[in-house]
């Protein structure tokens, strides 16, 4: 099981450590300090590194290696999981994970490493069975405490712990009973010179933010259920439903949860919103190279394209840009080789273009790879695959909720090649 | 007020200030205190030396000021374990407390304490926390065992802990069960031969039913579990594959690949021409593709996980190739996982598709991925003919780039398409010529010169290309020099006139100037050769190649049976078996995918049927960096025996039977176990020989006749007479002599005791090292009375296998260490590998067939059995007293072909071929086995059996 964690910032200091079991030396951590020199970028770190006598497990969020020990077979995934759930927590506690943030609350990141692992065995992960044990810091409620010296630890066995839904805890009151589900679409797509989709899906998760009192107990369905042929549910939800009658029932965690994600593969049609023309090319002498992107709509299905935002990784070489954008403005970072361009909203009727030279280091020879364009876009109400929420009906309470979902579609690993 | 106020100090010394603190009487400014102790304990400052202060403030009912005492504790006592022990009594109060959150707390926080002290301290509060009402205190208890079991195993398994632990898997709460699950997980991984999970159907409906309800980690646990499990039928396999599925639609990724590996395995079970079959292959591809869209740590591990998957079923993914796609800012470690599934899946369908895609990553600008980007092209040319022409001229375009690593690349693969495909492609020879000069790599200069000699007829210019290479002669790598000594040497048989002077200059270069014995060896070989006889030369050098297999790179099938067994684990990501985990392989047994239900099984046998029937490859060419070593043995070695020297311990054997030796077998065996028959070598005849053999073998009697003319009873195991192990010089005065032999299935190491001292000797024990096939006493070593001066005294060690595994040399070592009142000796001895020969190592003619085809021809052993004189069905019957069975017997031209099979303990196959030639006493035996350094000790028992 995990035997220790250790926090490494991006400058390679050592800021945090936990053992679960014996302590173990921080040495342990040279084998990570040699392959994150190999792997130069820190998110080319491998996620597995052996050494003589442990494995490290290390994940990169947040500009921060969370780097685990591990010493007998343990499933890799689930020590990643993990991991992983540690950084939401401390989201979750802090409102951000940062180095910063896990130094100024350090009692508290203990507090709760300890709570969440025993013996190198997750013990409490979900988030409001930890909150019962253990308050996060508000402003307010530290100064409460250094005034009347109450403490930020639960002094009860949290409800939830035990029954057999963990994830809600019980005699949960509102006066404002309400459950909004954001729709939220991300497209993962390959485009090749032509235009041509290489390969594209669909990403989608349903989050919600429900604030109900009691036991509800709630059952949301889909108009177009099929559309959904691969998901992963929270644990709240009823799978046996799901399998007979494509609808999500369940009782609801209390707050901000992640009620499913769910995938439309490459297989179905996917809805490209926008096309991109582009011609980046290189002179073989003169040390110069010419740029001209347009963006325009493609399916949009009647909505606006927002914060569109093109970029473009230039080859080593190119030392500048010189160029003019129709709409937006653009910044070219000699540093890192990249190039941004800030577009924002796409209007249909007049196409923006970005349009100029680049200059090469002189001398060198021309580039051999082709830089690719990414592309980030917003689209609000709508969800690019078509799914729509039909109705949700609630059971187990007397009162009337505020109900509301919210379509969102967004670029996600959206790609054009050039 | 963040608690970086924490890390601040004062002048006067942190310590001293945080003392003062300590003892303060206000409340609120104590465990401001503690909080900063804590806080200089995280970033790894030693404040130990506030040992006593701290534990002060541990009586308190502050419930935060305990836990921040507690967690300053757990980091210390072991330390300072005197002082630990003041806490004791705290925790034992806290145990009794009326909150079952303070009642958990002290037995999870005590079973940190890793001190022995407190543990003794424990055992109390513990049995009682395990059956306490409130499930919350139980589930801690739980866990509380294995950490106990950490620290002193022995005291937990006094204590009874392991029962009640046992017990909890029955539990009403799935959280507990869960718990006990992993505590008896953890606890049986160091217990290897412990029955602590005794899986029967009852207990896995007790999990299954656990399953639905407790926490996602609580699933992966019990999921594991699952997976231990071998189902009685297949109607139990689908009850628990079709309770399993729905955890493939979990949100947490570990949960959905610990699932897998259920089905995976208990799918090898299901009938397949049963309709759930179908419908649970279809099941699995969503939640796979589904964890490639996670974050990457998981993917990568998803990955090495799908390379497995695609390996054994790929059906499962045939139709997902485009998710395995590299997106461009993909981390490095996905993308190069992701390309070799591609190649994977890469097929005549799709192949199009998928060189679209290698030649756009060609152009990327990692280089590491470019590299294999075009590496894959070739691979794709090799996997799939159809493709092979397009490959090609993918592969030339990226050469017409000039962009020096892609082109170096693109050579060596092109040399491998050469070899799959001879006189197909040469017409691009030319283009590649062009590139020479660029070429700087060693592995791309060797490739270059290999083609240029292979088809120096067509190069016109073949010998001032090669010329060019060898006037930097000696500052080429090995692997330079070995193949251009080879493609001059090729090049002046083909086109001897002109090229005599650089043949000469070549060899005298390779043979004089260096100091590379490989490179000097290969040139007097070659030189000898040419000057004995250039005839011969011309059919060595320039033989007939084997042609390359498609896929270089397969896993083993046995193996890749195992890692499936192991998906989600350490060893599924490094694709090694677990036993290769020097740490965490105490426990670690070998797993096997359950045979499939009795309907198909006939048909299509259930391990190497799949992979043996379906393609068979000509031949295999290991990997890619072996080439050249092939090349060499391609050039050199026609498949002529190599003859193997004796081992030393086969001569010994030998001479001692000429010498007296008769006796002390007899004397020794008798003394051992007198039912056994003794002299089963000296004479195979003897009734009881064939008594004690036949039931061991089983089936063995039955298939006798089935060989048709089998006359004769089957003889028992050979016993080697006892040979001198430990000298009484060496041992103050004990002397040890002994053999090994296998009875009635179990193996015996037969020893006589000789007291050559003064004194008597009493209180023997025995130990072995780690051993290769993990052989280790079954029980202690039965010396009742003491051993008076010049008595010898006869012991029968039964021996299990199941002992920790190292591999030894040679592989038959066994080192013994012998304690008796004097002192402790070491000897080692080497045992017959026959020892190890299982009953039911009988294989189906079948599978034979496909086995023998499968298992690539390098591990093909030939030996030379001198001076036998039985004719084959004799031999056969001899060597079935040892467990080696024929299968099948075949006669062509006069002489038998006979095909054996050979099971070890450790479940290695051995197949071998034995020829004989009727009047002829030297037979020739090929033996296969997919672990290849067993052939020799194989060949060793052979010789042994046939010759007594």
């Amino acid at each position: 099981m995990i035997h220790s964690l250790f926090l490494i910032n991006n400058g390679g200091d050592l800021f945090l450590e936990k053992h679960w079991k014996s302590v173990i030396s921080r040495s342990v951590c040279d084998y990570f300090f040699e392959a994150r020199e190999k792997a130069v970028e820190p998110d080319n770190v491998p996620p597995v590194i052996r050494t003589p006598h442990h494995y490290l497990i290390n994940i990169y969020r947040e500009k921060i290696f969370f780097v685990s020990v591990i010493q007998t077979e343990v499933p890799p995934l689930f020590v990643i999981e993990f991991l992983h759930r540690i950084a939401e927590t401390f989201q979750d506690y802090f409102g951000e994970c940062s180095e910063t943030i896990i130094k100024d609350n350090v009692v508290i990141v203990y507090e709760l490493l300890e709570e969440m692992l025993d013996n190198g065995f997750p013990l409490a992960t979900e988030s409001n069975i930890l909150k019962e044990l253990i308050r996060p810091p508000t402003i307010l409620r530290s100064m409460v405490n250094t005034i009347t010296g109450s403490s930020n630890v639960g002094e009860t066995l949290p409800t939830g712990q035990l029954s057999t839904i963990p994830w809600r805890r019980a005699g949960v009151k509102y006066t404002n009973n309400e459950a909004y589900f954001d729709v939220v679409e991300e497209i993962d797509a390959i485009l090749d010179k032509s235009g041509t989709t290489v390969f594209a899906e669909i990403q989608g998760v349903i989050d919600a933010c429900v604030k109900m009192s009691g036991m509800p107990d709630l059952t949301l369905s889909f108009m177009n259920p099929r559309l959904l042929d691969d998901v992963s549910f929270h644990p709240c939800v009823r799978y046996k439903r799901w399998e007979s009658e494509r609808v999500i029932s369940f009782i609801p965690p209390d707050g901000n949860f992640q009620l499913m994600s769910y995938h439309i593969s490459a297989q179905n049609l996917v809805a490209i919103p926008v096309y991109v023309k582009q011609n980046i090319s290189f002179f073989e002498t003169g040390s110069s190279g010419r740029l001209d992107i347009t963006v325009g709509p493609k399916q949009t299905m009647g909505k606006t394209v927002e914060c569109l935002v093109v970029t473009v990784h230039m080859p080593k070489v190119v030392l500048s840009a010189n160029l003019n954008a129709t709409q937006g403005t653009y910044n070219y970072d000699p540093v890192t080789k990249i190039l941004l361009w800030d577009i924002g909203k796409l209007n249909p009727q007049k196409l923006p273009n970005l349009k100029g030279s680049l200059s090469l280091q002189s001398g060198a020879p021309k580039p051999e790879e082709n830089p690719s364009l990414n592309i980030d876009l917003k689209i609000q109400q709508l969800a690019i695959s078509g799914l729509k929420v039909n109705r949700l009906d609630m059971y187990g309470e007397k009162y009337k909720p505020f109900k509301g979902v919210k379509y969102v579609t967004k670029a996600g690993k959206f790609q054009v090649r050039t | 007020m963040t608690d970086s106020k924490y890390f601040t100090t004062t002048k006067k010394g942190e310590i001293f200030e945080l003392k003062a603190e300590l003892n303060s009487d206000k409340k609120e400014k104590k465990k401001e205190a503690v909080k900063k102790v804590i806080a200089s304990m995280t970033v790894g400052k030693d404040v130990s030396a506030l040992f006593p202060d701290v534990v002060n403030c541990m009586q308190t009912d502050n419930l935060e000021l305990k836990k921040l005492v507690y967690l300053y504790l757990m980091n210390y006592a072991k330390s300072q374990p005197d002082m630990a022990i003041m806490a004791v009594n705290t925790f034992v109060k806290d145990c009794e407390d009326p909150n079952p959150l303070i009642r958990a707390l002290a037995v999870r926080t005590m079973g940190c304490i890793r001190v022995d002290k407190i543990t003794e301290y424990l055992c109390e509060p513990l049995r009682k926390c395990l059956k306490d009402e409130d499930p919350y205190v139980r589930k801690t208890a739980a866990v509380c065992v294995a950490k106990l079991h950490d620290i002193n195993a022995q005291l937990v398994e006094d204590q009874g802990f392991l029962d009640t632990l046992k017990d909890l898997i029955s539990d009403s709460n799935p959280m507990v069960v869960a718990n006990a699950v992993a505590a008896l997980s953890e606890i049986a991984e160091s217990h290897p031969n412990s029955n602590l999970l005794d899986l029967n159907p009852q207990t896995i409906n007790k999990l299954l039913t656990a399953l639905n309800e407790c926490t996602e980690w609580g699933q992966i646990f019990i999921l594991d579990c699952l997976a231990n499990y071998t189902p009685r039928d297949d109607r139990e396999s689908q009850s628990i594959c079709e309770r399993v599925t729905p955890r493939l639609s979990h949100a947490n990724s570990a949960v959905v690949l610990s699932a897998v590996k259920v089905l995976m395995k208990f799918m090898e079970m299901l009938p397949k021409d049963l309709d759930y079959y179908g419908t649970l292959l279809k099941k699995l591809a969503p939640p796979l593709v589904t964890l490639l869209s996670a974050e990457p740590e998981l993917q990568y591990v998803a990955l090495r996980n799908i390379n497995l998957i695609v390996q054994k079923r790929p059906e499962i993914l045939k139709h997902e190739m485009k998710v395995f796609f590299v997106k461009y800012n993909d981390p490095i470690y996905v993308k190069l996982e992701k390309l070799d599934i591609m190649i994977r899946l890469a097929s005549q369908a799709n192949i199009a598709q998928v060189l679209a895609e290698l030649k756009e990553y060609a152009t990327e600008v990692d280089v590491d991925f470019v590299r294999k980007a075009v590496r894959a092209i070739g691979r794709c040319a090799i996997k799939v003919e159809q493709s092979a022409e397009r490959c090609v001229s993918t592969l030339l375009d990226l050469i017409q780039t000039k962009v020096n690593y892609v082109v170096q690349e693109a050579i060596v693969v092109i040399k491998d398409i050469f070899r799959k495909y001879p006189n197909k492609y040469e017409s691009v020879i030319a283009t590649l010529c062009e590139n020479l000069d660029s070429l700087d790599e060693p592995e791309a200069r060797a490739a270059m010169i290999w083609i240029v000699g292979e088809y120096a007829e067509r190069i016109d210019n073949a010998d001032e290309l090669l010329e060019s290479f060898l006037e930097g002669f000696h500052d080429e790598s090995t692997q330079v020099q070995l193949q251009l000594l080879t493609a001059i040497v090729k090049l002046f048989l083909k086109k001897p006139t002109e090229t005599q002077e650089l043949v000469q200059q070549v060899l005298s270069l390779a043979t004089q100037d260096s100091d590379n014995p490989d490179l000097r060896d290969r040139g007097y070989i070659y030189w000898r050769l040419l000057s004995t006889d250039p005839v011969a030369a011309k059919e060595v050098v320039l033989a007939e190649k084997p042609l390359i297999s498609e896929e270089t790179d397969l896993i083993e099938p046995t193996l890749l049976e195992e890692l499936i067994c192991h998906i989600g684990t350490l060893a599924s990501v490094y694709h090694k078996p677990p036993s290769a985990f020097v740490e965490g392989s105490r426990g670690v047994q070998h797993r096997r995918i359950p045979p499939r239900a009795g309907s198909v099984e006939s048909a299509e046998s259930p391990e190497v049927g799949q992979s043996g029937s379906s393609e068979a490859p000509p031949a295999v060419i290991p990997s890619q960096g072996d080439l050249l070593g092939d090349l060499l043995n391609l050039d050199l070695a026609p498949p002529t025996a190599t003859v193997p020297s004796v081992q030393p311990s086969m001569q010994m054997g030998a001479m001692d039977l000429l010498g007296g030796g008769l006796d002390s077998l007899l004397g020794g065996d008798i003394g051992g176990s007198p039912s056994m028959g003794a002299g089963l070598g000296a004479a195979p005849t003897v009734m009881p020989a064939a008594l004690g053999g036949a039931p061991a073998v089983g089936g063995g009697l039955g298939d006798l006749f089935d060989l048709g003319g089998g006359v004769g009873m089957p003889t028992g195991f050979y016993v080697v007479p006892k040979t001198l192990w430990l000298p009484a010089m060496k041992a103050k005065g004990l002397e040890i002599s002994g053999t090994f032999a296998r009875r009635g299935g179990i193996i015996q190491m037969d020893m006589s005791l000789t007291n050559k001292a003064m004194s008597v000797m009493t209180d023997f024990a025995i130990q072995f090292n780690r051993n290769s096939f993990g052989m280790a006493p079954a029980g202690p070593l039965q010396v009742l009375t003491p051993l008076s001066p010049n008595q010898t005294i006869d012991v029968s060690l039964p021996l299990s296998t199941n002992g920790p595994v190292m591999k030894m040399e040679p592989l038959n070592n066994l080192q013994v260490a012998v304690k008796n009142n004097i002192d402790v000796f070491y000897f080692s001895c080497q045992f017959p590998l026959s020892l190890l020969f299982v009953e039911d190592g009988k294989m189906e003619r079948q599978v034979f067939l496909a086995t023998w085809k499968d298992i690539p021809n390098d591990n093909e052993a030939q030996f030379q059995i001198k001076d036998v004189h039985l004719n084959s069905d004799a031999a056969s019957n001899k060597l079935q007293g040892s467990n080696i069975f024929t299968i099948a017997k075949r006669t062509v031209e006069g002489q038998d072909m006979l095909y054996q099979s050979i099971k070890l303990t450790n479940s290695i196959w051995v197949l071998a071929e034995m020829r004989v030639q009727t009047g002829n006493p030297n037979y020739t035996l090929s033996i296969k086995c997919r672990a290849p350094e067993v052939c020799q000790f194989v060949y060793q028992c052979y010789e042994m059996v046939l010759k007594n």
